[in-house]
C-alpha cells in the first residue's frame, strides 16, 4: 500500500513538471502585461509538435539530437511568441481586457490550423529520451527514468527562474512591472522591449513544457484546449502572477489526478474541482496571490450610458421577427435547419450577454450551463422516458442548478479571475459527461432524443425555436431595463456605490449567473431535440468559445448586438466552414484583425458612426473618456 | 411669522438626543493603533467636522463607522440603536447616507438613474425583475435633483459631468433613503474653492432643514471653519480637541499638531 502511494506521488509529481513550465510562462506574462494568453496551449502544442519535427530530423537516438531538438523547439516557439507579440498584442495593449482575450482566442484558432496544415491530424508518436530509456525499481515497481528527470525538471526550473528574477537587471524589471506597470514605464524602462521579451520568455517555458511531453505522450490537435484548462485552474489555485504559487498548484493537481485516477478513476476531476473550490473559498486569490490593487477598471473607458431602444430600433426588431416568422414559407427545409440553429445560438449568446455586458462577469465556460440543457432533455428522454415538452421545461434547471452552485464561487473573483474559474467548471462538466459512461454514454452521447410528433417536421420545430428564442431573449431584455437589470449594472459601475445604498452586490450577481445558465439551458434543450442527440462537445471549449464570439462581435455595451453577432458569427463561420478545409485560420485571423480594427464590436462600431454622423453638440456619452 | 416645517419641528424636538454616538472606538493594525478610544456623538441638523493631520485615523474612524472596517472595540450607535461591524449595505439601511472622497456613481446611468437606483433599493424593489426601472420614483427623484441643483442635468450621463456636478449628484444620491446620518468623507478634495463653498453651504441647508447630522472629514481649514458647527481633532489615533471652531483654532495642542499648516490658515 505504502509503495503505491509513493509510486503515485511520484507520478503526480512528473505530470506536474510540464504543468508547471506552462503555468509559470502565462503567470509571468499576465504579471506584466496584464494579458491572460489564451494562446498559451497553442504554444505548448507547437513545442510539442516542433520538437517532434526537429528530435526527428536530428536522429531520436543520438544524445545531442534529441536534446538538441527539444530546446531548439522551446526557442522556436519562443519566437513565435515574439512574432504574435509584435503583430497582435502590441497593438492591443490598451483594448479592454475582454477584447485581449478575444485576439488571443483568435491566434489559439489560427495556431490550430497551421498545427493541422504543417503536422496532419494524425497523433505523433514521439521517441524515448536517450539515456533515459530504461526504469529503475523503486519501492517494488518499475518507474521510468524519464519521470524521474521530469521530477527534477520542475524544482530547477523554479530554481533558475528565482534566480533570474532576483539576480538580473531583467527579473528585477519583470518584478516591478508585475507590481507596478505605470511607475516602470515612469522610469523610463523600454517598456516594448520589457514587454516582448516576457512575452517571449513565457511563449518559450510553454514550448519547454510541450517539448518535454515528446516521450511520455502522443502529440495531438487537442493539447491545447487541454492545456490551456489545465493551466488555469494552477493559475487560479496557485495565484496569479506567482511562479512559487504556481509550482505548488501545479504539484497538488498533478498528485490529485495520480491519486484520483486510482482511487475515483470516474470523478478525477470532480475531485479537482473540490480542492480547487476549498483553495478558493479559503484564499480567494489563490495560495500565494494577492487581491488584485485597482484591478477592477485598470483600463478602458468608463461603462457607456444604456439606453433603451428608440422607436426605430424597436421597428427594426419587430421586422426582424415578422422576416424570421415568415421564412418557412419561402425557405426551403436546409435553410430553415440553419435558422433553427441561428436562433438558438442568438439565445445562447444573449443568456451569456446577460451576464457579461450588464453583470460585468464574463464567462469562457458559458457552454457547460449550454450542454447541461442539453443533458437535462436528454436524460429526462433516455432514463425518465419523458416526451419533449416536459423534458424541454426540465432541461433548463439542470443548467440552472448548476448555475446556483457554480456561480457561488465564481461571483467571489471578478474580471480575468472569475473567467478563468467559469472554464474550470465548464471542463468539469464537460468531464463529468465524458468519464460517466454509465449515465451518459461517455463519448458515443445519447442518441433518439427527438421531438414530439406535432414538431417533428423542420418548419413546426423552427416555429417552436423561434417562439421559445424570441420570448426568452424578450424577457431577458426586460430583465436588463427592470429594477434588478438596473441593481445588476449598478454593481458592476461600482461595487463600493452599490453597497454604499444597500445593494448586496455579491447575491444580486450571483442570481444574474443562474438566470444567465438557466436561459443557457433552455437554448440546449432546445438544441438537443435539434439535433436529436446530444455529446459532450456541446459542452467543449470551443463551443464556449463561441458564445464569447458572437457576444463580443456584436458589442457587449448593447443589447441588440449579441443577437446580430450571433447571425454574424455562425452565418460566418458556416460559410467558412463550406469555403476552405481552413476555416479556423481565416476565422481566427478575422477575429484577430477584427479586434485591432474595431474594439467596440460591430454593433459599436454600428453607434459610434451613427453618433459621428449625428454630430451633437455634446460628446455622446459612449465616446467619454474614463474618468479619474 | 414663518411658517415652520415638520422637519423643523422633529430636529427641535429630537435637538437633545443625538443621532450619532461612538464611544471607545478602537482599531489596530498590525499593533499600530490607528484609531484609540474615540467617543463623540452628533446632534441632528448640526455638521461635525472631523480633521487631524495625514495619518491621524481619520479614514479609519470613518470607515468603522459606514461599516467598510470592523472596529475591534467600541460601540456606534445610531439613534440609539447599535450599528457597531455591520456591512456598508445594512448602516445605509438603518439610514445613513454617504458620499466618497472619490466620487462613486454609476456612469451607464443618466443623473436621474443614479437617484432613481438608490430610490428603489430604499423602497425594496431591487428584486423585482419587470417593469421598467426609469418609471419608478421618477417624481422623487427630480425633486431631489432639485434640492442639489442637478434638475436641469437629469437626462445626461454620469460619466460626463462636471466634477462639482458628480459631488452634487451623489449628495443627491445619498439623502435618497431620508438618512439620520450623512457621512461625508473629504466632501471637496478636488474642487475649485468657489465650488467647495458652495457645496458645504448646500449640505448646511439641507442638514439643518431636514435635521440630518453630517460627519465629515475635511482638509481645508476654510471650509472647516466656516460650515462646522463643531470640530473634533484626531491625532495618532486619540481624540485631542473638540468643540466650537473657535475653541479648536485656540486650543494650544491643536495648534502644535498643525503647527505650520492649519494654523496659519485659520489666521485670516
Amino acid at each position: 500500500m505504502i509503495d503505491l502511494i509513493l509510486n503515485q506521488t511520484l507520478n503526480g509529481l512528473a505530470s506536474a513538471s510540464s504543468l508547471f513550465l506552462v503555468a509559470s510562462g502565462l503567470s509571468i506574462i499576465f504579471g506584466v502585461t496584464r494579458i491572460v494568453n489564451f494562446a498559451h496551449g497553442s504554444l505548448y502544442m507547437l513545442g510539442a509538435y516542433l520538437a517532434w519535427t526537429l528530435v526527428g530530423r536530428f536522429g531520436p537516438t543520438d544524445a545531442l539530437g534529441f536534446w538538441g531538438g527539444v530546446l531548439l523547439a522551446a526557442v522556436l516557439t519562443g519566437l513565435i511568441g515574439v512574432v504574435i507579440e509584435v503583430l497582435i498584442l502590441r497593438r492591443i495593449y490598451q483594448a479592454p481586457e475582454l477584447f485581449q482575450l478575444l485576439a488571443t482566442f483568435g491566434v489559439v484558432l489560427m495556431l490550430q490550423d497551421v498545427a493541422l496544415g504543417l503536422w496532419g491530424a494524425e497523433d505523433k508518436i514521439g521517441p524515448r529520451a536517450p539515456g533515459f530509456k530504461s526504469f529503475v525499481i523503486l519501492f517494488g515497481n518499475r518507474f521510468p527514468t524519464y519521470e524521474l528527470f521530469l521530477i527534477a525538471v520542475g524544482p530547477l526550473v523554479l530554481l533558475i527562474l528565482w534566480l533570474l528574477f532576483q539576480k538580473t537587471r531583467w527579473g528585477t524589471l519583470v518584478r516591478a512591472a508585475t507590481q507596478d506597470r505605470e511607475m516602470v514605464g515612469a522610469l523610463g524602462v523600454n517598456q516594448r522591449l520589457l514587454f516582448t521579451s516576457v512575452f517571449a520568455f513565457g511563449s518559450m517555458l510553454a514550448g519547454l513544457g510541450g517539448a518535454l511531453q515528446l516521450p511520455r505522450e502522443a502529440v495531438t490537435l487537442h493539447m491545447d484546449l487541454s492545456m490551456i484548462s489545465e493551466a488555469f485552474v494552477v493559475v487560479v489555485v496557485g495565484g496569479l502572477g506567482s511562479v512559487t504559487g504556481a509550482y505548488l498548484a501545479a504539484v497538488l493537481i498533478g498528485i490529485l489526478h495520480a491519486f484520483g485516477i486510482l482511487i475515483f478513476p470516474k470523478i478525477t476531476l470532480v475531485l479537482v474541482f473540490l480542492v480547487m473550490a476549498v483553495v478558493l473559498v479559503v484564499k480567494p486569490y489563490g495560495l500565494m496571490g494577492k487581491a488584485p490593487v485597482g484591478h477592477q477598471r485598470a483600463h478602458g473607458p468608463a461603462e457607456p450610458l444604456l439606453l433603451p431602444a428608440d422607436g426605430l430600433t424597436k421597428l427594426a426588431g419587430l421586422i426582424g421577427l415578422i422576416i424570421l416568422a415568415l421564412a418557412p414559407l419561402v425557405a426551403p427545409d436546409h435553410i430553415l435547419l440553419t435558422l433553427t440553429e441561428l436562433v438558438i445560438f442568438a439565445l445562447f449568446a444573449a443568456s451569456l450577454h446577460f451576464m457579461m455586458g450588464p453583470g460585468g462577469m464574463a464567462s469562457f465556460g458559458h457552454a457547460a450551463y449550454f450542454g447541461l440543457g442539453a443533458y437535462g432533455a436528454a436524460l429526462a428522454v433516455k432514463w425518465l422516458g419523458a416526451p419533449m415538452e416536459p423534458a424541454l421545461l426540465l432541461a433548463p434547471f439542470l443548467a440552472g442548478i448548476a448555475g446556483v452552485v457554480f456561480g457561488w464561487f465564481c461571483v467571489r473573483l471578478s474580471g480575468v479571475y472569475l473567467a478563468m474559474l467559469t472554464l474550470a467548471f465548464a471542463q468539469i462538466a464537460w468531464a463529468t459527461a465524458f468519464q460517466s459512461v454509465d449515465l451518459t454514454g461517455g463519448d458515443n452521447g445519447i442518441l433518439g432524443v427527438w421531438p414530439s410528433a406535432w414538431a417533428v417536421s423542420k418548419p413546426a420545430y423552427y416555429y417552436l425555436t423561434l417562439a421559445v428564442c424570441a420570448a426568452s431573449i424578450v424577457a431577458l431584455r426586460l430583465t436588463i431595463f427592470s429594477p434588478f437589470g438596473y441593481g445588476l449594472r449598478a454593481a458592476r459601475d461600482n461595487p463600493l456605490r452599490a453597497e454604499a445604498i444597500g445593494l448586496d452586490v455579491v447575491r444580486i450577481q450571483w442570481v444574474a449567473f443562474a438566470v444567465a445558465a438557466f436561459c443557457a439551458g433552455i437554448a440546449g434543450g432546445l438544441f438537443a431535440f435539434f439535433k436529436g442527440s446530444v455529446f459532450p462537445t456541446y459542452m467543449a471549449i470551443p463551443r464556449s468559445v463561441d458564445a464569447l464570439l458572437m457576444v463580443l462581435l456584436g458589442g457587449v455595451q448593447t443589447v441588440s448586438g449579441p443577437i446580430i453577432g450571433a447571425f454574424a458569427y455562425a452565418g460566418l463561420s458556416e460559410q467558412l466552414m463550406k469555403l476552405t478545409m481552413y476555416w479556423r485560420f481565416v476565422l481566427g485571423l478575422s477575429i484577430v484583425l477584427l479586434v485591432v480594427l474595431f474594439p467596440r464590436g460591430l454593433v459599436g462600431a454600428g453607434l459610434a458612426l451613427r453618433e459621428r454622423w449625428r454630430k451633437e453638440p455634446e460628446p455622446a456619452a459612449t465616446l467619454v473618456e474614463a474618468r479619474p | 411669522m414663518t411658517a415652520v416645517s415638520p422637519a423643523q419641528i422633529a430636529s427641535a424636538v429630537a435637538a437633545s438626543e443625538p443621532v450619532l454616538v461612538v464611544r471607545d472606538l478602537a482599531k489596530s493594525f498590525g499593533g499600530v493603533r490607528a484609531v484609540d478610544g474615540v467617543s463623540f456623538s452628533v446632534l441632528p441638523g448640526t455638521m461635525l467636522a472631523l480633521i487631524g493631520p495625514n495619518g491621524a485615523g481619520k479614514t479609519t474612524c470613518f470607515n468603522m463607522l459606514n461599516g467598510q472596517l470592523r472596529p475591534d472595540g467600541g460601540q456606534v450607535l445610531l439613534a440609539g440603536r447599535p450599528i457597531t461591524g455591520m456591512k456598508p449595505r445594512n448602516v445605509w439601511r438603518m439610514g445613513v447616507g454617504r458620499t466618497f472622497q472619490i466620487t462613486a456613481t454609476f456612469t451607464s446611468m443618466t443623473v436621474r438613474e443614479n437617484v432613481q437606483m438608490a430610490l428603489i433599493s430604499h423602497a425594496g424593489e431591487i428584486w423585482s425583475p419587470f417593469g421598467r426601472a426609469r418609471d419608478r420614483h421618477r417624481e422623487a427623484a427630480d425633486a431631489l435633483l432639485a434640492q442639489v441643483g442637478m434638475a436641469a442635468q437629469a437626462e445626461r450621463a454620469c460619466g460626463v459631468l462636471a466634477y462639482g456636478d458628480l459631488k452634487r449628484v451623489e449628495l443627491a444620491v445619498a439623502l435618497a433613503n431620508q438618512p439620520k446620518l450623512l457621512l461625508m468623507d473629504e466632501p471637496t478634495a478636488g474642487m475649485a474653492p468657489r465650488e467647495r463653498i458652495e457645496l458645504m453651504a448646500l449640505t448646511a441647508d439641507i442638514a439643518a432643514a431636514e435635521g440630518i447630522a453630517v460627519l465629515f472629514t475635511e482638509h481645508d481649514m476654510d471650509v472647516v471653519f466656516t460650515h462646522s458647527d463643531s470640530v473634533i481633532v484626531l491625532d495618532r489615533g486619540r481624540l485631542i480637541a473638540h468643540g466650537t471652531a473657535e475653541e479648536v483654532r485656540q486650543d494650544p495642542n491643536v495648534r502644535a499638531v498643525y503647527l505650520g499648516t492649519g494654523a496659519t490658515s485659520g489666521g485670516h
